[in-house]
C-alpha cells in the first residue's frame, strides 16, 4: 500500500499499521454505518420506484466496500481490498441484471411500481 | 492534518449526496447524486491508501454502472410524481428502522476492538515499497486466481442474462425479423439464385452463370433467404 505522505498522523499508537490512515478506523466505520443506514432507509422510503431501490442497494454495497477497505488499511492486510474488488464485480453484475429486469418489466406493464409486482403470486 | 480535514470534507459530501440519492424528487438528480457519492467514496479509498480500488470505483461505477442507471432512467417514460405518492406513508417506518439500525451499529462500534492476535493473523501484510496495484496484482493472480476467474464468470453470466432478458424479436417491425435460419442457408440451391445463360458468339456458344435479379429471386425462391422468421421453414427445394 502506497504511503500517502500527509497521512502519517499516528492516531492509534498501539496498533502498528494504523498510522498509514489519515484518520482512525472509527471514522471510516461511522461513515460506512451512516451510508448503510441511508441505503436501507432509501429502500423503505421509495417503495414504488425500483430504480431508486437499486440505487439504494448500490449505496449499501458501497458501505460494505468502505468497511472492507478501512479494515484493510487499518490492519495493513491486502485481502480486504481483494474482497472489495470482488464485491464491486458482483455489484456491477447485479446492477446490469436488475436494470434489465426493470426495462422488461416496464415494457410489459407500463410502470415500474414495486407494489404492482404480484404477477407471480399463486 | 490536511488529510484528516480532507477526510471529513469528503465524508460529509458523501453522506449528504447519499441522502439526496434516496430523497431526490427527480430520479435523474438521484443518479447524478449517486455519481457524486461514488466520486467521494473513491476519494475516501484514496485516503485509506487503496489507489487501485479508487480508480476502479471511478471507472467501473461512474463510467459504467451510473451511466447505465442514467440511460435507464431517461429511457423509461415514467410518471415520476406518481411514484412519490407513498413517501409520507412509509417515512415513519423507514425512519424507525433506520434509527434502530443506527443505534445497533453504534453499540457495535462502541464496544469493539481488535483481537490481540489480529496482527499475527494477517494473510497478506503490506510489503513496504511496493505499490498498491502491484501488490494487489500479485495477490489476485496467485492466491485468488480462482475467485478472480469466478468473478469473470459472474460478469459473463450477467452479460448473457441482460442480453437474453432484453432481446426482442422484431418480426413485426419494418426492419423485419433478421433472425438467421441456418437450415435455409444450408439448403439453398444454386438454381434458386443463379441461372445459366448461353451467349452465342461468333463460332461457338459460351455459357456463363449470372446471378438472378433480386425480384426474380424473391418471386421464385420465397423461402430461400430466411427474411422472415414467421415463414414455414421448409428449407430449399
Amino acid at each position: 500500500m502506497a504511503m500517502i505522505p500527509m497521512a502519517m498522523t499516528p492516531t492509534n499508537p498501539p496498533m502498528e499499521a494504523t498510522d498509514m490512515m489519515a484518520v482512525g478506523l472509527g471514522q471510516y466505520l461511522a461513515v460506512s454505518a451512516i451510508l448503510l443506514v441511508l441505503g436501507i432507509f432509501g429502500i423503505f422510503m421509495n417503495r414504488k420506484n425500483v430504480i431508486v431501490i437499486l440505487m439504494s442497494v448500490e449505496l449499501i454495497l458501497l458501505a460494505v466496500n468502505l468497511n472492507l477497505v478501512a479494515f484493510s488499511a487499518a490492519l495493513g492486510d491486502l485481502v480486504g481490498q481483494v474482497f472489495a474488488m470482488f464485491v464491486l464485480t458482483v455489484a456491477a453484475a447485479e446492477a446490469a441484471i436488475g436494470l434489465a429486469i426493470v426495462v422488461i418489466y416496464f415494457r410489459n406493464r407500463g410502470s415500474i411500481e414495486v407494489e404492482d409486482v404480484n404477477m407471480m403470486k399463486g | 492534518m490536511i488529510a484528516a480535514l480532507a477526510f471529513y470534507v469528503f465524508a460529509a459530501i458523501l453522506i449528504v449526496s447519499a441522502a439526496m440519492v434516496v430523497s431526490a424528487r427527480n430520479p435523474v438528480h438521484a443518479v447524478l447524486f449517486l455519481i457524486l457519492a461514488f466520486f467521494n467514496a473513491a476519494a475516501l479509498f484514496l485516503l485509506a491508501g487503496a489507489e487501485f480500488l479508487a480508480m476502479i470505483l471511478v471507472i467501473v461505477y461512474v463510467g459504467a454502472v451510473a451511466v447505465l442507471f442514467l440511460f435507464v432512467v431517461m429511457m423509461l417514460d415514467v410518471n415520476f410524481t406518481q411514484l412519490r405518492e407513498g413517501f409520507q406513508r412509509y417515512a415513519p417506518v423507514g425512519a424507525a428502522v433506520g434509527v434502530v439500525l443506527l443505534v445497533e451499529l453504534a453499540g457495535v462500534l462502541g464496544g469493539w476492538k481488535f483481537a490481540d492476535g489480529a496482527m499475527a493473523l494477517r494473510f497478506a501484510p503490506n510489503a513496504p515499497g511496493a505499490s498498491n496495484t502491484a501488490q494487489l496484482g500479485q495477490l489476485i493472480y496467485t492466491d485468488y486466481i480462482f475467485l478472480f476467474q469466478t468473478s469473470g464468470l459472474v460478469l459473463l453470466v450477467a452479460m448473457i442474462g441482460a442480453i437474453v432478458l432484453t432481446l426482442r424479436d422484431r418480426a413485426g417491425t419494418p426492419m423485419g425479423g433478421r433472425r438467421q435460419v441456418i437450415a435455409n442457408q444450408i439448403g439453398r440451391m444454386s438454381a434458386d439464385t443463379m441461372e445459366m445463360m448461353s451467349v452465342p458468339t461468333g463460332g461457338k456458344t459460351m455459357a456463363y452463370i449470372k446471378p438472378k435479379l433480386p425480384e426474380t429471386v424473391a418471386a421464385h425462391g420465397h423461402d430461400s433467404h430466411g427474411h422472415d422468421a414467421h415463414e414455414p421453414a421448409d428449407g430449399g427445394h
